[in-house]
């Protein structure tokens, strides 16, 4: 691997990387069971290069902002080295985002070039709020032959020849623009600089590290803060392969992992228990014999890999498992989301360690890992090297809020002073998180004390970016809330948001009865909003929301009246 | 129109079969998500068997914001 300590930037290291591993393969792109692209580190700066150097003719200068809003594929990650090449700074943005949210944020970040797929870019120029569009270059992928891109380049075709200058940028300047939450109006985009990256790059790879030949299977999206670093960052610094998946049908994920022989993949819950599913039905269905052979085997592995797990080892006592997932698998991580202890075990038992982890983007990514010495289904692991942890104003049992400081803190929130300095105080930034270290120094999570949930998916869903859907709902009043922010549970999973609603005079007769009329609207719009991102349930409140002299709700006041006066049971689920 | 019906009609017959629903639980507009109790990843488990019985290639982000069975026949139909 790269000695990181050396650069001084993104663009630098892999620069050094396409320089020091020509001939090793860097990445594979696969469609269902069909391989598209295959690339030596050499093919990606063949194809980096040229992009590089049109992006300099489109007057694309150093600190100008791009933004990328593609699925996994090799352009993703090509395009994002050009742009540091050119000293740029990258705005990763959710491609499961709407037309409008990818326009609002597009318009907060000011970005001046857009790499976009095709689909994604007919969804922009369709949508009403299009009018208020600035971005200056557009290049579009995968574009059909004849398709009309309205004044965007083909990404394909946009390419100059010549060298291009490469640009290098300090430590502290900005790489990423990376939007945490605020589609609904108070946009979060965490400023992550080199050194954030650089930092965090170091101290996971030292952990687990990457070398030439191991293969990282990419099927979280890019954009999200996890994958960039680990199917991004860590294996092209290391000399490593990023294979990428152009579908998420599970049959297609189980197929790679045997296909390519996958060392490392990050996946959340959702995925995680799908494989778990998948596993179980297949153990479920062998013969008594040999599923009684099965259990001894894994009785035997888990006396031996008690205190740490060895892969070599549980490949040969449980072979067929291990076939399933390509016989090289070293480690499954996840982070992000909660994780049932059960499914972490399940995997482990059967010598397919989950390295359970737990990050902000804020944080640039991962803030405490696993390191599986000995592995803790209950905990997400011990801080990072250089990463420093406290627990504010903790309660009798030692739960409080988590603060993190260290070398992988974001800047600050792009053009947001005031919420910068209500998230990072003295240099900490605390994380919203409810946390205690065991004794042995591992973090275990009990809650959130902001107001969101995270969802199975590993979405992080605020409820201030989803209440617009719900204007002019025939009611008085209402807002949204995470349940467990009103209700705090003291645990993570099973997270919902709920609309606490304020009926008109007239509809007060209903009580905690919502009439049918009103529960279709509510159901209506709600299905506006992305499957992830839906209220289940409300509850009618018989009082007036407090307010601010602004008219802003009060809503830690109202949280509190509502967990005094009514129960998590008067919760109506739509 | 005969035959957006008839692919809708398909559509939820093979989704509670998948599932193990029964049929007449599903209605055009339902919120499959809610109504099958399935997450994105058995939507696209779905699409598969969708799929393999109406003889098309459905990508992944066909299946992008929709949660309808009516929006899904219609984009299924107009592949057919």
């Amino acid at each position: 691997m790269l000695n990181l300590d050396k650069y001084n930037s993104l663009g630098a290291a892999l620069r050094e990387a396409l320089d020091r591993w020509p001939n090793e393969t860097c990445l594979i792109e696969s469609d269902r069971d069909k391989e598209k692209t295959r690339l030596t580190y050499s093919d990606f700066k063949e194809m980096a290069l040229p992009l590089a150097r049109a992006l300099e003719d489109a007057e694309f200068s150093p600190g100008d902002r791009a933004a990328i809003i593609m699925s996994n594929q090799s352009k993703w990650l090509i395009s994002a080295y050009a742009i540091f090449h050119g000293g740029g700074v990258l705005v990763p943005l959710d491609y499961k985002l709407t037309a409008a949210e990818h326009l609002q944020l597009l318009a907060h970040s000011k970005a001046k070039v857009l790499v976009v797929e095709y689909y994604l870019w007919r969804a922009i120029v369709q949508s009403p709020e299009f009018r208020e569009y600035s971005v200056h270059t557009v290049l579009v992928t995968e574009a059909p032959p004849g398709a009309d891109l309205t004044g965007a380049f083909r990404w394909e075709d946009f390419r100059r020849k010549g060298d291009p200058v490469f640009v290098p940028r300090q430590r502290h300047d900005v790489a990423c623009i990376v939007y945490s939450s605020g589609t609904g109006g108070r946009p979060k985009g965490c400023v992550l600089t080199h050194e954030n990256y650089l930092e965090q790059c170091k101290a996971l790879i030292a952990l687990y590290p990457f070398w030439p030949g191991v293969r990282y299977l990419s099927i979280l999206p890019t954009n999200h803060a996890i994958d960039f670093m680990v199917g991004f960052i860590g294996p092209f610094v290391c000399g490593a392969c990023v294979v990428h998946l152009r579908t998420l049908r599970p049959e297609f994920v189980r197929d790679a992992f045997v296909r390519y022989k996958i060392t490392y993949v990050s996946l959340v819950p959702m995925v995680l228990k799908n494989l778990e599913r998948g596993l179980r039905a297949k153990l479920e269905a062998v013969s008594k014999p040999k599923r009684f052979l099965l259990g001894r085997s894994i009785a035997v592995n888990k006396f031996f890999t008690g205190w740490r797990p060895d892969v070599r080892l549980s490949r040969v006592l449980l072979r067929q498992v291990h076939k399933a997932f390509g016989g090289e698998l070293r480690a499954m991580f996840t982070g992000g989301a909660f994780m049932e202890p059960s499914t972490l075990q399940f995997f482990y038992d059967l010598g397919v360690p989950v390295a359970n982890g737990y990050g902000l983007t804020e944080a640039g990514t991962v803030l405490t890992l696993n390191d599986l010495k000995p592995f803790r289904a209950d905990t997400v692991g011990k801080p990072l090297p250089g990463v420093e942890l406290r627990v504010l104003n903790p309660d009798a049992e030692g739960i409080g809020e988590v603060a993190a400081t260290g070398k992988t803190v974001m800047s600050h929130y792009l053009d947001d002073p005031e919420l910068t300095a209500e998230t990072i105080v003295d240099g900490w930034l605390l994380t919203g998180d409810l946390g205690r270290f065991d004794s042995t120094g591992h973090l275990q999570l009990f809650g959130r004390k902001k107001n969101m949930i995270v969802t199975e998916g590993g979405k992080n869903i605020y409820p201030e970016d989803i209440e617009t859907v719900f204007d002019g709902l025939p009611v008085k009043e209402y807002c949204i809330f995470a349940a467990n922010y009103i209700w705090p549970a003291k645990t993570l999973g099973h997270e919902m948001l709920i609309l606490v609603l304020r009926l008109e005079p007239g509809q007060e007769g209903q009580a905690q009865e919502l009439g049918e009329a009103l529960k279709q609207e509510i159901i209506d719009r709600n299905r506006r909003l992305p499957d992830f991102k839906r209220v289940g349930g409300s509850v009618v409140w018989e009082k007036d929301f407090p307010r601010t002299a602004a008219m802003k709700i009060k809503r830690v006041v109202l949280a509190e009246e509502i967990r005094k006066t009514l129960s998590r049971a008067a919760v109506i689920e739509l | 129109m005969a035959d957006d019906k008839k692919t809708l009609e398909e559509i939820l017959n093979l989704a509670a079969a998948q599932f193990k629903v029964p049929r007449e639980k599903l209605t055009a507009d339902d919120d499959f998500f809610k109504t099958l109790g399935i997450d994105s990843l058995q939507a696209l488990d779905l699409l598969t068997r969708l799929e393999h019985h109406f003889n098309v290639e459905l990508p992944d982000y066909e299946l992008q914001g929709v949660s309808d069975f009516r929006t899904l026949a219609s984009r299924i139909q107009a592949r057919l």
